[in-house]
């Protein structure tokens, strides 16, 4: 264990450059993020990941941010255990029937100021799920969303992109 | 050598003998039996260690499916609930339970004598009761759960810790219910159906291809597993047999998804024990394999690559050569991190005889994958009834009887290292790449008949996933649509285990079992 402590101190870090921040993100997310959090929140965000239905794929991405590869602590992002110490709420998932005031619930533990994200097809819009009496048919069918990530699930390079596209209108 | 086993009769004569076998259901046989043989049935099942593999509904009939583990005998036997109910198998097969449950919420089948009659995957918030049954009825507000009775605990100084559905890590919804005396669990009680989506309403009706696409998504991390079971029924349903080549790049595709999943849980579960050193060592490799199916097949998870009738995508020219390499790279730096956690005294404290299950429990739930071999249940799917090219290729199973988390840790080692070896006899041994005349290189794929031309047939499959054993059963209709589709999850036979695993350790020894587990959600909530 010592010996591999000790190549990774000589070999150099594994982690890869940051991605461009994704432009279709940015524009989404406008103008009405950067008002808000300019003046309140300085880089560092803390973000809640909320699994409202998803099929776990999107998770495993997800997941894939906080390996020393893509290193998401680097950028002041990090993800929190509870929707208290959160700025911001990840949701996956069509978001289900059986999910839905738990998600409500959530985003009404997230204090102000507070954005969502919908990861994946399924939080875009329902993705292939929808129509389903089980789901309700995306992010937005519960709760505000402030930017949307595709993907069937978003590599981590896309999630990553639209993370710091949040994070630099958020920090200003 | 002859053995003798006393006891178990076959399960095919003694079905045959209580019903009547049901044309075009392949490739196991399905009996039809009336109520008075189901009940005759579920004596048997009280005689015989047959293993429950499943049990689903229809609007008007129940199924379910066993194996004679001994003789590896896989049948189906249905009943149709002509007075809407069934009697159920909870007092001779606990594992029935929470799968009455479901067909209880889902079809309004009532299981009669069922154990424990309370809703599993009905939360009370479809705006719907039994939505797949004969006669949907308006229920309740959408989206406002019921309140749901937990089992009643009595007893000095019990406290109860109530957690999720959402919990604090990165993982899918569902709710625990923690008895604690002092720092000892007394009793867990798990709460599903958070991530049920109607996943079977949806594929009802659908054209196979687009059924497919919900098959890739029932557990994201077995979509190869789970779209092979898919494919495999499909194909079984029509007769179809799916080009050689597909037939190897399928089972090259389901093994790097088994080391992916195996490399990440092994990294979490040291995580857990707050060993974070391995988690972002192990980390590193799962991305590796992951890269490397995202360059061979254009998905880091190999989403809808594996399809009815074959494959949708090739190897590209350096696919082989990239594979080899992974291949060689893994078997050089995964045993030193093998070393390291067999070397470490404080991880090993708490993974060493913490979360234990008896071999008993695992036989009786019919339990697979890691949770059952680490537990001396050595079922293997891709062995016994086994499907091509697994009979064409060398690979043990381990299995182990210590049934700890530490015994779960290294049923994965050994399979990653099996799953290696897998990959390497598949890469070079794989039937080349077939040319058409014209020297164009067609996928591996064959056509699904289509329109007038497509019949109707009913197929099951068994796969081996990551978890362990898939089944998943289909009714295709005439015209080339899914009448009927049910997968079913190895996950509903190792959830009930963990509630077993945890009795007697501590709260803070929960997260380290839960892992060590890692039962899908999504796979069980459907």
């Amino acid at each position: 264990m010592f010996r591999h402590i000790l190549g990774h101190l000589t070999e150099g870090p594994v982690t890869e450059p940051a991605p461009e921040p994704g432009i279709d993100a940015l524009a989404e997310l406008g103008l009405r993020v950067r008002a808000a959090a300019q003046a309140r929140l300085g880089r560092s965000l803390s973000i809640r990941e909320v699994d409202a239905g998803s099929c776990n794929g999107c998770e495993l991405e997800i997941h894939a941010l906080n390996n020393p590869i893509y290193d998401l602590d680097r950028f002041g992002l990090r993800f929190v255990a509870s929707p208290r110490h959160a700025d911001v709420l990840l949701v996956t998932g069509p978001v289900t029937r059986n999910m839905e005031e738990a998600l409500r619930r959530t985003w009404d533990a997230t204090p102000e100021p507070k954005w969502v994200i919908a990861a994946g097809a399924c939080a875009i819009d329902g993705g292939i799920f929808a129509g389903s009496y089980a789901v309700t048919g995306g992010v937005d069918a519960v709760i505000p969303v402030d930017l949307r990530i595709p993907g069937c699930p978003p590599r981590p390079v896309e999630l990553l992109e639209g993370l710091l596209a949040l994070l630099e209108v958020s920090g200003g | 050598m002859v053995m003798v086993f006393s006891g178990d009769q076959p399960l095919h004569r003694v079905l045959a003998g209580l019903g009547e076998r049901v044309e075009g259901h392949r490739p196991f046989p399905r009996f039809r039996l009336h109520r008075a043989d189901w009940r005759s049935m579920v004596d048997e099942l009280s005689a015989n260690r047959w293993t429950l593999l499943g049990l689903w509904g229809e609007p008007r009939t129940v199924h379910v499916a066993l194996r004679a583990d001994m003789t590896g005998e896989v049948a189906v036997a249905s009943m149709d609930c002509t007075t809407g109910g069934f009697p159920s198998l909870s007092t001779v097969r606990p594992s029935a339970i929470r799968l009455e449950r479901a067909v209880q919420d889902l079809y309004g089948l009532v299981a009669e004598g069922l154990t424990d009659p309370r809703p599993w995957l009905d939360h009370g918030t479809w705006g719907t009761a039994r939505p797949l049954g004969t006669a949907p009825e308006p229920r309740g507000t959408a989206g406002q759960p019921e309140p749901y009775p937990v089992l009643p605990v009595e007893g000095h100084g019990l406290h109860q810790i109530p957690v999720g559905p959402v919990h604090a890590g990165i993982i899918e919804p569902g709710h625990f219910r923690f008895t604690a005396n002092g720092e000892t669990v007394v009793r867990l009680e798990e709460r599903l159906g958070y991530v049920h989506k109607g996943i079977e309403g949806l594929m009802a009706g659908r054209p196979v291809a687009e059924a497919a696409r919900l098959a890739a998504r029932i557990s994201g991390d077995s979509t190869v597993a789970h779209s092979l079971a898919f494919a495999r029924a499909v194909e079984a349903a029509l007769g179809l047999e799916p080009p050689p080549r597909a037939v190897w790049l399928r089972a090259l595709m389901a093994e790097l998804e088994r080391i992916a999943n195996h490399l990440g849980d092994i990294g979490a579960i040291a995580n857990d024990a707050a060993f974070a050193f391995l988690l972002a060592e192990l980390s590193q490799l799962r991305e590796r394999v992951l890269r490397t199916a995202d360059a061979c097949f254009g998905h880091r998870l190999m989403m809808d690559r594996v399809v009815p009738g074959g494959v949708a995508v090739d190897l590209p020219e350096d696919g082989a050569r990239r594979l080899l390499a992974l291949v060689d790279e893994l078997r050089r730096r995964f045993p030193p991190l093998v070393r390291v956690y067999d070397g470490k005294a404080s991880l090993q404290d708490r993974t060493v005889s913490t979360g234990q299950v008896a071999m008993g429990l695992a036989n009786r739930f019919g339990a697979g994958g890691f949770v059952g071999r680490a537990s001396g249940r050595g079922q293997d799917a891709r062995r016994s009834p086994s499907y091509p090219p697994y009979d064409d290729l060398e690979f043990e199973i381990p299995v182990t009887t210590e049934g700890d988390v530490n015994a779960r840790v290294w049923i994965r080692i050994r399979e990653v290292e099996q799953s290696l070896s897998l990959v390497e006899q598949i890469v070079k041994r794989m039937p080349g790449v077939p040319r058409s005349q014209d020297g164009s290189t067609p996928l591996p794929l064959a056509p699904l008949p289509q329109g007038s031309d497509a019949g109707a047939g009913e197929g099951m499959a068994l796969v081996e996933g990551f978890r362990g054993e898939i089944l998943t059963w289909v009714r295709l209709e005439p015209g080339g649509t899914v009448g009927r589709c049910h997968p079913r999850d190895p996950s509903w036979f190792q959830w009930p285990l963990l509630e077993a695993a945890i009795e007697g350790n501590i709260v803070a020894d929960f997260p380290l079992c839960n892992k060590s587990f890692n039962c899908s959600y999504s796979g069980h909530d459907l």
